[in-house]
């Protein structure tokens, strides 16, 4: 009788669980002995349990422009990706090493710019960065932190080095389905956990709320957080809702606050009660009509002023979007080494840079090899893979990066790294990524785990689930 | 708590009573106006058209449905999503609601009302009404029993629980009061007499509607006397669906919210006041004063002055005008 890897080929990829076809690496050998003893019958079993057990308890996400059963469940694969602690402790002091770097760039940019002065970044890419916020120049945010919280991807290449390839430095989402398949992985296979020595997760809700009380206004020791969302129509409302219940904080919309007598505050049955804390899930240009957007609904008119004033703090700061742009993004091993005198611990992905004739000229000629993004687009969306484009495709990427060449980058295609993956009733190579969330605030925590995104698409690269990504549970191992 | 939130708490509350009380009130006349020895096909119409009218439903009815007819009502009532009353509404907008505020409720309670809704959407729900129109309601009863005992017992009954109880006592109370006025729509066939078969047999129905046999025949042994009926579903001191039951516990939550002693006879917000009022009525009306104004008149003025304490509760709690 036959089961489910049989046939599995780990191709010219840098296969995390093989390292080759007949050879399973140590640390998911007691794995592969767990699934190799599994029929098709029983593991259909278990993925109907786990699917069934996102179902029920509504973690969903919402898909855009598509009016029938608009809420999905983020497909969950069975196979974990496994991380052993010298791997993870490599990825922990590069993660560490890269938010100090981060929230260092951003005080010296709302200040003094001396990164710019010296002439380590131009100074005209800060200029035309379009979440680069001017009005906040001068302006101390609390214990000076801007990035709060932040998801930094990882990939590996086909050595397997770890690579990062973009920081999101606003409103990264996704650490409510780390935590989630953690759950149902405990659920679905509780032995396999006994057979191993994985690091527990979770601690991130406690950490959470210790870092935004850590930065309430004027030293409150005692101080009201509140969790503000775009409402429940919005595609991450789940986690939303899961980090506030878990943290037991209100989770408020725009219309719950209101600004009175330079506080914000908010609409109980009660009366009027003092917010001092907000974890703001929604975009800087949706938080104040009176200061971004002018249609916005979401925001709170006035929220800014009070910010301003220090009578309430943000997490994450306003105009730390200036960091994650990708552009900037290739400068980020030199802020490494410009403000920690370092060398970067973990590499950015090779960037080429449209704004530079040279690198635009390279960019121009390889379309057909080479990945390029735009600055400031998320989701997968604004992208071209130039090997597997259409030349219409690459047309269309080619006069757009003439026509504004500021928002435009090329990176070399990385073969990344591939993890067994349930398929078509048994186990392919599928390309994943690697997100782990990083806690900045009194100390640096990164809680041991990460979501793992694997494209789940045969030989697609793009991991995002609006483009048929799905995701895995990821160990990191204590031993 | 959040002024949304506690609006919120209570719309869900009211939604999962309606869903309760539409199917049992279904569940019952399906049966009744199945037996065809009893009650003929004219009758029967006019049967159904009153259950549509005490749901003051009947012009959307109208604009769905040419005829009145127990398949299009139980339809209508069950299924219909235009419908923002049927069952199946009802469970969305419960689940919509309970989704906003799922960091108050728990989680076995958002479960609950998902798998609710989940057998809505995917179609099981309405096989399995195919297959047994009782079954399906049963099913639909257990669902919502099931959610206030999950609500009950893993629910911190604190300020937001209040509000559930009063969103459900307020529904129970106006449902009550209206299935106890389709008696009054409902007209006997011309051969028949007051008093007779036909006429017990409704009013049990109408007992039946609200659960209330057996607390009822505990009460009154014997023949179900009309007024007998209408004064257990009215003024009962213990049956949980009575009128003055309802208007009790609501009146008791609206006073834990506030915090004001209920022994005192004092109010700080208004709709203490008017629930007290209320709850006083209900507990010294006689049946004569009920037979003077009318029955259906009298019901009638309840439905206005439950429908006032709603309007209040929302103003005094949840309403922010612009500029506040």
């Amino acid at each position: 009788m036959g089961n489910l890897f049989d046939g599995y080929d780990p191709a010219s990829f840098f296969d995390e669980m093989f390292e080759s076809p007949a050879q399973v690496r140590p640390h998911y050998q007691r794995l592969f002995e767990r699934y190799t003893d599994l029929t098709l019958g029983d593991f259909d079993r278990k993925r109907m349990v786990a699917d069934n057990s996102f179902l029920t308890q509504g973690i969903t996400f919402t898909v855009y422009n598509d009016t029938e059963g608009t809420e999905r469940i983020f497909p969950f694969d069975l196979v974990p990706r496994i991380i052993p602690l010298k791997e993870w402790h490599h990825i922990e002091s590069g993660l560490t090493q890269r938010i100090s770097a981060l929230n260092l760039f951003l005080r010296d940019i709302y200040h003094e710019q001396r990164i710019l002065k010296d002439g380590v970044i131009p100074a005209e890419i800060i200029r035309s960065a379009i979440h680069f916020r001017p009005e906040f120049m001068g302006f101390n945010v609390p214990k000076n932190i801007y990035i709060h919280i932040c998801g930094t991807d990882l990939v590996r290449d086909d050595e397997g080095n770890y690579l990062v390839l973009e920081d999101n430095g606003r409103c990264p989402s996704g650490v409510s389905y780390l935590l989630e398949n953690r759950q149902t992985m405990k659920r679905v296979f509780p032995n396999l956990f006994s057979r191993y020595s994985v690091q527990p997760v979770d601690r991130y809700c406690e950490e959470l709320l210790n870092l935004l009380r850590f930065v309430a206004p004027n030293g409150n020791s005692e101080p009201t957080v509140v969790l503000l969302t775009p409402g429940i129509y919005n595609s991450a409302y789940f986690e939303h809702s899961f980090l506030a219940r878990s943290m037991g904080i209100e989770i408020v919309v725009g219309a719950d606050l209101v600004v009175q007598g330079g506080y914000l505050m908010m609409k109980t049955t009660k009366g009027l009660k003092k917010v001092d804390v907000v974890y703001r899930r929604i975009d800087d240009d949706f938080l104040d009509p009176q200061v971004f957007r002018k249609d916005s609904l979401l925001g709170v008119p006035g929220i800014v002023e009070v910010y301003r004033q220090g009578n309430v703090s943000l997490a994450n700061s306003i105009g730390t979007g200036v960091a994650d742009d990708k552009v900037t993004y290739h400068f980020v091993p030199k802020m490494i080494r410009y403000y920690l005198d370092q060398e970067p611990i973990l590499p950015n992905v090779p960037t080429y840079l449209s704004m530079f004739d040279d690198d635009r000229k390279y960019i121009l000629e390889h379309l057909s090899e080479l990945v390029v993004k735009s600055a400031n687009e998320s989701g997968g969306y604004g992208m071209l893979i130039g090997p597997y484009a259409t030349r219409d495709e690459i047309e269309k990427f080619r006069a757009l990066i003439i026509k504004n060449p500021r928002n435009y980058i090329g990176q070399p295609v990385v073969k990344l790294s591939r993890s067994p993956s349930y398929c078509n009733g048994r186990f392919e190579g599928r390309h994943i990524d690697l997100r782990p969330y990083i806690l900045f605030g009194e100390k640096t925590t990164i809680i041991p785990g990460a979501l793992t995104r694997v494209a789940l698409r045969k030989d697609s690269l793009v991991v995002n689930s609006s483009q048929g990504g799905g995701s895995k549970d990821t160990w990191v191992l204590s031993e | 708590m959040l002024s949304r939130v506690a609006d919120t708490l209570y719309w869900l509350s009211r939604y999962i009573e309606r869903a309760e009380n539409n199917a049992r009130m279904l569940d019952v006349n399906l049966q009744l106006t199945l037996d065809a020895t009893i009650l003929n096909h004219r009758y029967t119409q006019q049967h159904w058209e009153s259950i549509i009218y005490s749901l003051e439903d009947t012009k959307l009815f109208q604009e769905l449905h040419p005829k009145i007819t127990g398949e299009t009502v139980v339809e209508f009532v069950s299924f219909e999503r235009k419908n923002p009353n049927s069952i199946y509404s009802c469970f969305c907008a419960a689940r919509e609601n309970a989704r906003s505020v799922r960091e108050l409720i728990s989680a076995e309670m958002f479960e609950q009302l998902n798998r609710m809704y989940l057998d809505f959407r995917s179609g099981e729900a309405q096989r399995l009404f195919r297959s047994s129109s009782y079954q399906f309601f049963k099913w639909a009863l257990q669902g919502c029993h099931l959610f206030q005992g999950i609500a009950d017992a893993t629910m911190a009954h604190d300020e937001g629980w209040e509000f559930l109880q009063l969103g459900k006592f307020l529904e129970r109370a106006d449902r009550t009061s209206r299935i106890l006025d389709i008696k009054y729509h409902i007209l006997l066939p011309k051969e028949e007499e007051v008093g007779g078969t036909i006429d017990s047999v409704q009013w049990f129905a109408v007992l039946n509607s609200c659960s209330g046999a057996e607390a009822y025949r505990r009460q009154f042994q014997g023949q179900v006397a009309p007024w007998k009926v209408a004064e257990f579903l009215i003024k009962d001191a213990s049956f949980p669906r009575s009128i003055r039951f309802c208007v009790d516990s609501l009146d008791h939550s609206l006073h834990q919210i506030t915090g004001v002693d209920r022994g005192d006879f004092l109010f700080k917000v208004e709709a203490e006041r008017l629930s007290g009022k209320l709850l006083a009525d209900l507990s010294y009306v006689t049946m004569d004063d009920v037979f003077l104004v009318g029955l259906h008149e009298y019901l009638d003025r309840i439905q206005f002055r439950l429908n006032q304490i709603s309007k209040v509760v929302y103003k005094e709690f949840c309403e922010w005008l612009d500029g506040e």
